[in-house]
């Protein structure tokens, strides 16, 4: 379970909020010129990554608003909440991370959100 | 093959306490160069190594798993086996598996624990029973053995559910008697041991960290034992199969979410099916051990951490007490999670990709374990002949670009 901090409401259960996935997806302007390639890409495909990733997210049983958070997947640590008219942060760079030779977290080395 | 294990092997060996029982496979160090790299050593990687060795013949093959053998999904899933899936395609798939789990106890010499005691998909509301007897029949004419069970025949198989006086009342089933479980641990041993007598390398404890390529050729992985050339790799790295693809250049329309399972304090035996809830997320069978095992459903947000949220178990039990107020009073014993890679149209992808030589078996989801015998055939035969089998030829990548979609939202039992 991880806490959400709202930028309207404040910090609440996860459980109040839904997943918008991917943040930042922008909907083609030319799609009559568009591949069936391309535009599979669009409907389909999602970054997925272990690690930073942009997502957006809606306080659903509290002020119903739309706001982004970056969050490292690997941990579940919300890194950063901005609202949807604020900029991209750009966010490389993340602690609280066990390493693996790859530079991921070890199998099952959990949430820190938790573990604060 | 060795018959390893017999009434005698368990005499002979409990005169040396046990202590001196065969090593079921060999731990070697990693080649510099295979013909055929499998990464992940799961139920479905091992059992494709075992099918290329054995029926496509190939000879220098290697399994590589980061962690031991099936502490991914292979070890983490509700065991349950079932083929009644609404299209075509997936139940020719899945019952291919079926098939193959009927006698894959016998094939690899291995007690697979494979006890087919139906499974029960319920209907509570009239949207429910619609959309169940449309797929009972559509199981028909692909010759599944599935039917539909009005309430009472429910109850007559199951006593102990309540299906009158709860807020979703059971309305009637579909109910597949060939579908039921095995033992999972025994699927990754069985075909472990079997693939590799046939001499595939099976090394554990090694990480892949990334796939080589050269001009949309694959080269070998990059692995914390070092490089290891190939020109041919299967990637079944579950959840984490879509890090994997990146490495490669590949993007894949995989999302990896945790989804959680619990098992209760062991009890007498209760429930002799297994029984499914799409609509109140509720699904429970009972192991040999006596435990209740107990699936829930996945996080509703992309995550790498094998554990999930209190609020998901939470939603699952209440519906289980529900059901089975008889459960009301259980301790559970564990809770754990898993990472699965949810595909947009919850099936999976068996496929060739943009690079010569990478193949990719993933996308199972939710419900991949059922499928492990099944997929692991198909994907050695697309492997070796550098084309799909019939069976999986529809579950190609390129689906996504020409729309062939095959959804089996309605039929995989998990809600995502």
């Amino acid at each position: 379970m991880i806490i959400i901090k709202c930028p309207y409401c404040g910090e609440r259960d996860q459980s109040e909020f839904s997943n918008g996935g991917e943040a930042h997806v922008v909907r083609p302007n030319n799609p009559e010129s568009l591949s069936d390639k391309d535009w599979g890409e669009y409907v389909f495909f999602r970054n997925n990554p272990k690690g930073i990733f942009y997502e957006r997210w809606v306080h659903s049983h509290g002020c119903k608003k739309w706001f982004n958070a970056v969050r490292n997947t690997s941990t579940d640590e919300i890194l950063k909440i901005y609202k949807l008219k604020e900029k991209r942060p750009e966010i490389t760079e993340f602690k609280n991370c066990l390493k693996s030779p790859s530079g991921e977290p070890k199998v099952g080395s959990g949430n820190f959100t938790v573990k604060k | 093959m060795k018959k390893k294990y017999s009434i005698a092997s368990i005499v002979k060996n409990s005169f040396s306490n046990n202590e001196r029982w065969e090593k079921m496979w060999r731990n070697p160090n990693p080649k510099k160069h295979y013909d055929v790299i499998i990464v992940g050593g799961g139920g479905h990687g091992l059992g494709t190594a075992y099918y290329l060795a054995k029926e496509h013949g190939v000879k220098n093959i290697a399994v590589i798993e980061k962690g031991w053998l099936g502490s991914g999904n292979t070890g983490r899933n509700t065991t349950i086996i079932r083929s009644n899936y609404l299209w075509d395609e997936s139940a020719y798939l899945y019952d291919h598996a079926v098939k193959l789990w009927e006698n894959l106890s016998e094939d690899l010499n291995y007690n697979m624990m494979f006890s087919q005691r139906g499974v029960l998909n319920l209907a509570h509301n009239e949207h429910d029973i619609k959309e169940i007897k449309r797929r009972v029949s559509a199981n028909r004419l692909n010759g599944l053995d599935t039917m539909w069970l009005d309430k009472n025949e429910v109850k007559d198989l199951v006593p102990i559910m309540n299906t009158d006086n709860l807020r979703y009342p059971v309305l009637g089933a579909a109910y597949q008697p060939r579908g039921g479980v095995a033992r999972h641990d025994a699927v990754a041993w069985g075909y472990a041991m079997r693939a590799d007598e046939l001499g595939v390398d099976i090394i554990q404890n090694c990480e892949v960290k990334g796939i080589k390529t050269d001009n949309y050729k694959v080269e070998g992985v990059e692995t914390t034992k070092g490089f290891i050339k190939s020109k041919k790799i299967g990637v079944v790295a579950s959840g984490h199969t879509s890090v994997l693809a990146a490495t490669a250049g590949i993007r894949l329309p995989l999302q990896s979410r945790p989804l959680q399972a619990l098992v209760s304090e062991p009890i007498k035996p209760v429930i002799n099916t297994v029984v499914m809830s799409n609509a109140v997320h509720a699904y429970v069978s009972q192991s040999d051990k006596g435990e209740l095992v107990i699936g829930a459903g996945t996080d509703g947000y992309n995550s790498f951490t094998q554990r999930g949220g209190y609020d998901v178990i939470e939603e699952t039990v209440r519906a289980i007490v529900e059901l089975y107020p008889i459960f009301g009073k259980m301790k559970m014993l564990r809770q754990w999670g898993g990472i699965v890679d949810i595909c947009p149209d919850a099936s999976p992808i068996i496929s060739k990709c943009d690079v010569e030589g990478l193949y990719f078996n993933c996308g199972w989801g939710t419900g991949g374990f059922k499928a492990t015998p099944g997929s692991a055939n198909v994907f050695a035969h697309t492997i070796a002949k550098d084309e799909p089998h019939k069976i999986n030829a529809p579950f190609a990548l390129s689906r996504f670009s020409d729309g062939r979609l095959i959804d089996e939202h309605g039929a995989a039992a998990v809600a995502h």
